[in-house]
């Protein structure tokens, strides 16, 4: 269409908007990490890299010259990545066998089930988390019902231990895995699934070597958008976790209250996005490559 | 369609064990939501006892001010929240469907599409710095801030499905309206606009579901006094709760339901 050179221009109450309250307070969070932080929080104007210093080393309290590895810091990253790639695992592993019962249901029962995948993911992430809760406190349905079936004398501690915030995040972000993968499903070729019967293939060979080729952009796809939240978490590991298990999420915030050091919590966030924008510029190198693949 | 189910006996899309992991995934992903729905109706006050059925719980959430209180702001937050960011994801799907490739384009789309991919928690604290600076300079303490903040937070999820609607729409129809002596405005008004009805109603209550279910954005931009129904829930939640919090979340997982279900009726049928 020619003559619309001026149509953009409707979006610019939506930008402003955006500008405002969304993206412009990131480059604030940028130029914050470079300052020192204020005695009662807040900063005070003045350049330093010492928040991001702090991210990996620490100083000796007697002796400033004296750095070392911020062991508390490095758990907490480290536990991070590890639990957020637990609940990719784990998201995968229950998710694929769901998106294929779903995928190969006929259409009109399809809908219901796509439909009952869907309802979780609209569900608050709170109420989802509280539900958890209920579960595995000590004493929850799961430890009342095995006391009264005489299989434990005391309740197993589940909370605050990182069982429970694994269980809570694969619980909370399994329908995003199951959705893209379904959706990789469904445009399979199952043609191809019967030639390998055909062939007299076993339903391992089938599975290994005609049905994951074809889902794989599926698998990618759901991986990250797994991953993505999982590595932000910040309310699934504060209800379930404790202290003791805190995350990256839950380590920027400390600085924002009692730690008050927004120059620290700043730079967190600045590692948290660099990490989210890596998995990001993954994800659509494997959807834009599927796209170039679907097209050719 | 598609062979959903292979006639015969020898099923090619059975894959022995997905059935059962599938099922026992779907009793996971329910239990919990539905346990903790029945002991809203508990008698009691254990939320893993039963002791009869009652509305107790559901009284007692009624009768709680602070809970009357963070609910009717999350619900007009939510209201307003979703009214604006539809209208400028309106606005904003009309400036970007359908006018070929403009410069800045990917930059916008960017912008639009920024608050899907930022985690919450970066966003949170870095309104809780924009805000801290500005009540600073204007003193201004209001409910603005959260009012900007989760109408930021809606614009995408109301766009999407309102592109989309547009996306679908035959440019044949609006040529027609002019061919028939229709003034831009009123091709708009009277052929475009209705035909975008189901695609905006979809991008208003997407808007709505998110702005409810915003909680750590809304912590960190909140002034004292200004809680929602969800950071008064994870304030709550890190002590032992009776069964009136499961009512309460009930009654929200009900609203939540009612308008997912219309939302999926409205972009089934309709948005076809």
């Amino acid at each position: 269409m020619r003559g619309h050179g001026w149509k953009w221009l409707l979006c610019t109450p939506a930008l402003i908007v955006l500008l405002l309250a969304a993206s412009g307070p990131l480059l604030i969070v940028a130029v914050y990490s470079f300052l020192s932080p204020g005695n009662m929080g807040g900063v005070v104007w003045e350049f330093s890299t010492e928040g991001w210093f702090r991210v990996f080393f620490r100083r000796d309290i007697f002796e400033p010259d004296l750095v070392e590895w911020n062991a508390a810091h490095l758990q907490v990253f480290w536990r991070s990545i590890w639990l957020s790639l637990q609940t990719t695992f784990i998201c995968a592993v229950l998710g694929f066998p769901t998106a294929w019962f779903i995928a190969t249901r006929p259409p009109h029962t399809r809908t219901i089930w796509l439909f009952l995948i869907t309802i979780p993911f609209w569900t608050n992430l709170l109420i989802r988390t509280f539900a958890i809760q209920e579960m595995i406190r000590n004493n929850g349905t799961i430890n009342t019902v095995l006391m009264q079936l005489g299989l434990i004398d005391s309740p197993i501690q589940m909370m605050f231990t990182e069982f429970a915030v694994l269980l809570g995040m694969a619980y909370v972000f399994l329908p995003l895995m199951v959705l893209p993968l379904y959706a990789a499903m469904e445009k399979m070729d199952f043609r191809l699934v019967e030639a390998g019967y055909d062939l007299y293939a076993s339903r391992l060979n089938v599975l290994w070597h005609v049905i994951l080729p074809q889902v794989k952009p599926g698998f990618i796809a759901g991986s990250i958008l797994v991953f993505i939240p999982a590595i932000g978490a910040y309310v699934t590991p504060r209800l379930l976790g404790g202290g003791r298990t805190m995350m990256l999420g839950n380590l920027i915030a400390l600085q924002f209250g009692q730690g008050r050091n927004w120059p620290l919590g700043a730079a967190l966030a600045m590692l948290m996005l660099v990490v989210v924008v890596g998995a990001l510029i993954l994800y659509l190198r494997v959807v834009g490559g599927n796209d170039e693949a679907r097209r050719g | 369609m598609r062979p959903a189910v292979a006639e015969g006996r020898y099923s090619i899309t059975r894959l022995p064990g997905f059935g059962l992991i599938a099922v026992l995934t779907f009793v996971m992903l329910y239990l919990p939501i539905i346990i903790l729905v029945v002991y809203s109706f508990n008698s009691g006050v254990s939320q893993s006892r039963w002791e009869g059925f009652s509305l107790q719980w559901y009284q007692a959430a009624f009768n709680n001010a602070q809970v009357r209180d963070v609910s009717l702001r999350s619900l007009w937050l939510a209201l307003a929240a979703a009214s604006i960011a539809t209208v400028l994801a309106t606005l904003a799907a009309l400036g970007t469907t359908r006018v070929g490739r403009f410069p800045g384009q990917t930059m916008i789309y960017a912008l639009i599409n920024q608050p899907l991919m930022v985690p919450e928690i970066v966003t949170g604290i870095a309104l809780l710095i924009f805000v801290a600076a500005v009540k600073v300079q204007t003193g201004y303490t209001g409910m603005g801030y959260l009012v900007a903040a989760h109408t930021a937070f809606c614009i995408p999820f109301a766009y999407l499905p309102i592109r989309a609607r547009l996306e679908t729409l035959d440019p044949a129809l609006e040529s027609a309206a002019a061919d028939l002596y229709a003034s831009p405005v009123q091709a708009f008004r009277y052929v475009t606009l209705p035909l975008m009805v189901p695609g905006i109603l979809a991008g208003f209550m997407l808007g709505f579901v998110i702005s409810l279910d915003t909680v750590v954005i809304t912590e960190f931009v909140k002034s004292a006094g200004q809680d929602t129904l969800p950071t008064y829930m994870l304030g709550q939640l890190r002590r032992a709760v009776t069964p009136e919090m499961n009512a309460i979340a009930t009654l929200f997982l009900a609203l939540s339901l009612v308008i997912v279900t219309a939302f999926f009726l409205i972009t089934r049928t309709r948005g076809r």
